[in-house]
C-alpha cells in the first residue's frame, strides 16, 4: 500500500445549512463507519461541500466519478450505499432523485432539469469543492484572477474590464459595478474601504448565505480585486449574525488566505496590501442599506442618512468606500479571468451575466438556482423549479422580497432582467422568489410583507414609521372582515405617499407589495371587502365553514382531522360542520382534497 | 516577503487538480471493473486493488478507476472494460493478476489493446 491513498471514489456530501439541518453530518459519520467496517476507508473519500442548491431534496450526496446524485439520504442508508455502490458498482435506485413530472428516476446530475438548465458563474464551485479547503478553491482557478489583476493589469484596466462586462450590482439596486469603482477610485483620500454586504434579510432569500458558506474564498478574492481597483487596503464583510456557519467559514477562509499571503502585505509579491475583517450584523433589516450598514460597522445605530455625499466619496468613517453585494463579488474571478467581453456575451441587452435565485414557497424544487439573465419566469418555475405541488395552479411569484412586487399568473413569460421586472411592477431585488399557488390569499400576503416592514422600519421618517402602521391596520381590518368601500383607494393613495416621501430604499419600496397585489388582484380585495369572503380560504373570519354538497366526496378526511369534533359525518353521507363547535382553525380546509368547504 | 508566489499558486492548482480529477469528468482512460456478485466471487476485488495500487504508485492523474455491476457474462468473470478517450471500449474476460498487469501496461498506459485477453470492442446495443 502506498502512503497517500489513491481514492477511486469521492462522495461529495452537501454541508450547506439546509442539508446539515436534514442530517448530513450524521450521514457522514454513518458512511465513515460503514467504509471502515469494510476496510474501504482508503478507497472512498468523503468531502463536505457547500450548498448544492437542491435543498428540498436534502441531504444531497453526489458520488464521483460517475456523478450519480442521491437525494434524501439518511444515515441508515449508509450500509446499502457502501454495499451496492462502492462494492458492487450498482446505482442505489431507491435513493435516486425522482423528478415530479417525469415519474422516472434520473441518476445523472446533468440529466436533471433542475441542474441541467442552470448556468453557473457565481455558484461555479458549488458541490465541487470542500468549502473549508483553500487548495481546492485554488485548483478551480481560485485566486488566479487576483494574481492576474495585481501583476498584469493596472487598477484602471481592471475597472475598464468590469465596465465592459456590464456587471450590475446584485444586491437589488442594479447599479453598474464598474462605474461605482471608477467613482470611488477618483477620490484621492486615504484610507479607502471596500465592503461586502452580506446582510441578507429578505424573507425567503438565502443566496448570499449559500455563497458565503459554500465558497467563501470567491467572495474574498472579489473583494481583494475591488480593493486593488479602487485603491483600498482594508475590506469588511458585513454578515448577518444569524448566519453562524457563514461567519465560521469566512473566518477560516480569511486565516487560510493570510497564511498563503493572499491577504495581507505585498500580495503575491506585487506590493499590493489588502486585508479583510468580519463585521457581524446588528440584526436589523435596515442595516442592509448601504449608509446604515456603514454606521453599524462604526458601532453606531444603523440608520440611513441623506445622500449626497455618496459613499464613494464619504462612506465608512467618512472615507471613500465601495460597497458591493456578496454575489457581485463572487462574479469577479471568472469575469477577470475570461474578460469583460465574455461576461457581456451572457444575458440580455441591459442585464449581463447570470442571477442567483432562491426559490421558495409553493414549488416542488425549493432551492438555489443560477440562470442567465433573460430566462423567463416560466422556465424558472416549471422547468427548473419542477412546478407547483399538489396539482395546484400557479397564482403569482413575489420577487424582490418585501420591496418587490408580484408577477401574476398569465405573465410568467416575462424575462428575468432588471428592466423587464420593473416594467411589470416587480423588481430583481436580491433574488428571493416566493411562489404562491391558488391557496394563497394575496391580501394576507400583502399584510405579511407590510408587517415585516413595520417591524423593520428604523423610525427615522414619518411616512415609513407611521404610514406603514396605518397601512397594516387597514389591511388587518380587511382580512378580519371590517373592510369598507374606499379602503383600496385609501391604500393606493397612502402607498404612493410612503414610496414618494421616504428617504431610504426600505421606505421607498415598502408599499410595493400592497400596490402590486392591488394592481393584479384587485378582485380579491373587493371580495374581502364586499362579499366578506376570502376565495383562497385563508382568512378565517371570511370563510363560511360550510360544506359544498356537490363537491363533497364523503371521504371523511375533514371528520378525521378536526381537532374539535365539529364535523358531523357518516360513511356515504355528505359532511356537515357544527358552527357551535367550529373554532375556524382551517384544518378541514387543509385536509379536503376536493376544495369542498367554503 | 510574499508567502507564496504565482508559481506556487500554479503548483497548488496542479497538485489539487490531480486529486479532484474524479469530479471534473476529464480523463484519458477509464477502467471499469465489473463487480457483480459473480465478479466479486471470481476475484474482481483483487483486480480492483491491483489497479488502485498501480495508479497510486505511478501517481497517474488521468486514469479513472470505477466499478459497475455484472456485465452479463458471469462465466467469464472477472471482467473489466477499458476505455481510452476517442477509442471504442474493450472488454476483457477471465482475468487474473498477471493478465490485469499486462492490460494495465499495454492498454491503459501505452494505448494498445491486448487482443489475446479481449472479448470484444464496443458497447452493447441499447434499445431506443
Amino acid at each position: 500500500m502506498c502512503a497517500s491513498p489513491y481514492y477511486r471514489m469521492q462522495f461529495m456530501l452537501c454541508a450547506g445549512t439546509g442539508c446539515i439541518a436534514s442530517g448530513s453530518l450524521d450521514l457522514k459519520s454513518a458512511l465513515e463507519r460503514e467504509l471502515t467496517k469494510r476496510n474501504l476507508q482508503d478507497e472512498v473519500q468523503i468531502i463536505m461541500t457547500g450548498c448544492n442548491g437542491f435543498c428540498a431534496q436534502g441531504p444531497i450526496m453526489v458520488a464521483y466519478p460517475d456523478g450519480v446524485l442521491y437525494s434524501r439520504v439518511k444515515p441508515e442508508h449508509a450500509p446499502l450505499i457502501v454495499e451496492e455502490h462502492v462494492l458492487k458498482g450498482r446505482v442505489v435506485e431507491k435513493l435516486l432523485f425522482k423528478e415530479e413530472a417525469a415519474k422516472d428516476r434520473v441518476p445523472l446530475m446533468k440529466d436533471i432539469g433542475f441542474f441541467g438548465l442552470q448556468r453557473l458563474i457565481v455558484l461555479r464551485n458549488r458541490g465541487l469543492i470542500d468549502a473549508e479547503n483553500i487548495d481546492e478553491y485554488i485548483a478551480r482557478d481560485g485566486y488566479a484572477a487576483l494574481a492576474k489583476a495585481v501583476t498584469q493589469m493596472t487598477p484602471e484596466e481592471v475597472i475598464e474590464e468590469v465596465k465592459k462586462s456590464g456587471l450590475r450590482g446584485r444586491g437589488g439596486g442594479g447599479f453598474p459595478t464598474g462605474l461605482k469603482w471608477e467613482e470611488c477610485r477618483r477620490y484621492a483620500s486615504f484610507p479607502k474601504y471596500t465592503i461586502c454586504n452580506g446582510d441578507e434579510g429578505d424573507p425567503g432569500a438565502f443566496m448570499d448565505r449559500s455563497v458565503m458558506e459554500g465558497d467563501p474564498h470567491s467572495v474574498l478574492e472579489g473583494m481583494a480585486i475591488s480593493g486593488y481597483a479602487i485603491g483600498a487596503e482594508q475590506g469588511y464583510i458585513y454578515v448577518r449574525a444569524e448566519y453562524p456557519l457563514a461567519i465560521k467559514r469566512l473566518q477560516k477562509a480569511i486565516e487560510d488566505a493570510r497564511d498563503y499571503g493572499l491577504l495581507g502585505k505585498d500580495i503575491l509579491g506585487s506590493g499590493f496590501n489588502f486585508d479583510v475583517g468580519i463585521a457581524p450584523g446588528a440584526g436589523a433589516f435596515v442595516c442592509g442599506e448601504s449608509t446604515a450598514l456603514m454606521y453599524s460597522i462604526e458601532g453606531k445605530r444603523g440608520m440611513p442618512r441623506i445622500k449626497p455625499p455618496r459613499s464613494a466619496e464619504a462612506g465608512l468613517w467618512n472615507q471613500p468606500t465601495n460597497l458591493n453585494n456578496v454575489e457581485t463579488f463572487a462574479n469577479l474571478n471568472p469575469l477577470i479571468l475570461n474578460g469583460g467581453d465574455w461576461f457581456a456575451s451572457i444575458g440580455t441587452e441591459g442585464s449581463k451575466g447570470t442571477k442567483v435565485f432562491a426559490l421558495t414557497g409553493a414549488i416542488n424544487n425549493v432551492g438555489l438556482v443560477e440562470v442567465p439573465m433573460g430566462t423567463t419566469l416560466k422556465t424558472l418555475i416549471f422547468d427548473i423549479g419542477g412546478g407547483i405541488p399538489k396539482k395546484r395552479k400557479f397564482k403569482a411569484a413575489q420577487m424582490g422580497g418585501p420591496s418587490g412586487g408580484c408577477i401574476p399568473n398569465g405573465m410568467e413569460d416575462v424575462q428575468i432582467d432588471f428592466e423587464s421586472l420593473i416594467d411589470v411592477g416587480a423588481m430583481m431585488g436580491s433574488g428571493g422568489v416566493v411562489i404562491m399557488d391558488e391557496a394563497t390569499c394575496m391580501v394576507d400576503t400583502a399584510r405579511f410583507f407590510t408587517e415585516f416592514c413595520v417591524d423593520e422600519s428604523c423610525g427615522k421618517c414619518t411616512p415609513c414609521r407611521e404610514g406603514l402602521k396605518v397601512m397594516f391596520e387597514k389591511l388587518t381590518d380587511i382580512v378580519e372582515g371590517r373592510g369598507q368601500e374606499g379602503d383600496v383607494e385609501f391604500l393606493i393613495e397612502l402607498g404612493h405617499h410612503i414610496n414618494n416621501t421616504s428617504h431610504c430604499g426600505l421606505g421607498k419600496s415598502a408599499a410595493n407589495p400592497v400596490l402590486s397585489t392591488i394592481r393584479y388582484f384587485r378582485n380579491e380585495y373587493d371580495d374581502h371587502i364586499r362579499e366578506k369572503h376570502c376565495t383562497a380560504l385563508v382568512c378565517p373570519n371570511l370563510i363560511d365553514f360550510v360544506v359544498i354538497e356537490e363537491k363533497c366526496k364523503m371521504c371523511g378526511m375533514c371528520y378525521r382531522n378536526c381537532p374539535s369534533d365539529a364535523i358531523i359525518w357518516e360513511k356515504k353521507k355528505v359532511a356537515r360542520i357544527d358552527q357551535e363547535k367550529c373554532t375556524k382553525c382551517r384544518t378541514c380546509i387543509l385536509n379536503c382534497r376536493f376544495r369542498a368547504i367554503r | 516577503m510574499p508567502k507564496i508566489s504565482i508559481e506556487d499558486l500554479k503548483k497548488i492548482k496542479e497538485r489539487e487538480k490531480q486529486r479532484m480529477v474524479l469530479r471534473e469528468g476529464q480523463h484519458r482512460a477509464k477502467i471499469t471493473v465489473h463487480m457483480g456478485t459473480c465478479g466479486i466471487a471470481a476475484g474482481a476485488r483483487e483486480i480492483m486493488t491491483l489497479f488502485r495500487d498501480q495508479i497510486a504508485e505511478r501517481d497517474l492523474s488521468d486514469v479513472i478507476l470505477t466499478n459497475s455491476g455484472c456485465a452479463g457474462l458471469c462465466a467469464k468473470e472477472p471482467m473489466i472494460t477499458v476505455e481510452i478517450v476517442n477509442q471504442p471500449p474493450v472488454k476483457y474476460i477471465s482475468l487474473n493478476r498477471a493478465k490485469a498487469m499486462r492490460i494495465f501496461e499495454e492498454h491503459v498506459l501505452a494505448g494498445k489493446a491486448v487482443e489475446e485477453f479481449a472479448l470484444a470492442r464496443g458497447s452493447e446495443t441499447m434499445a431506443t
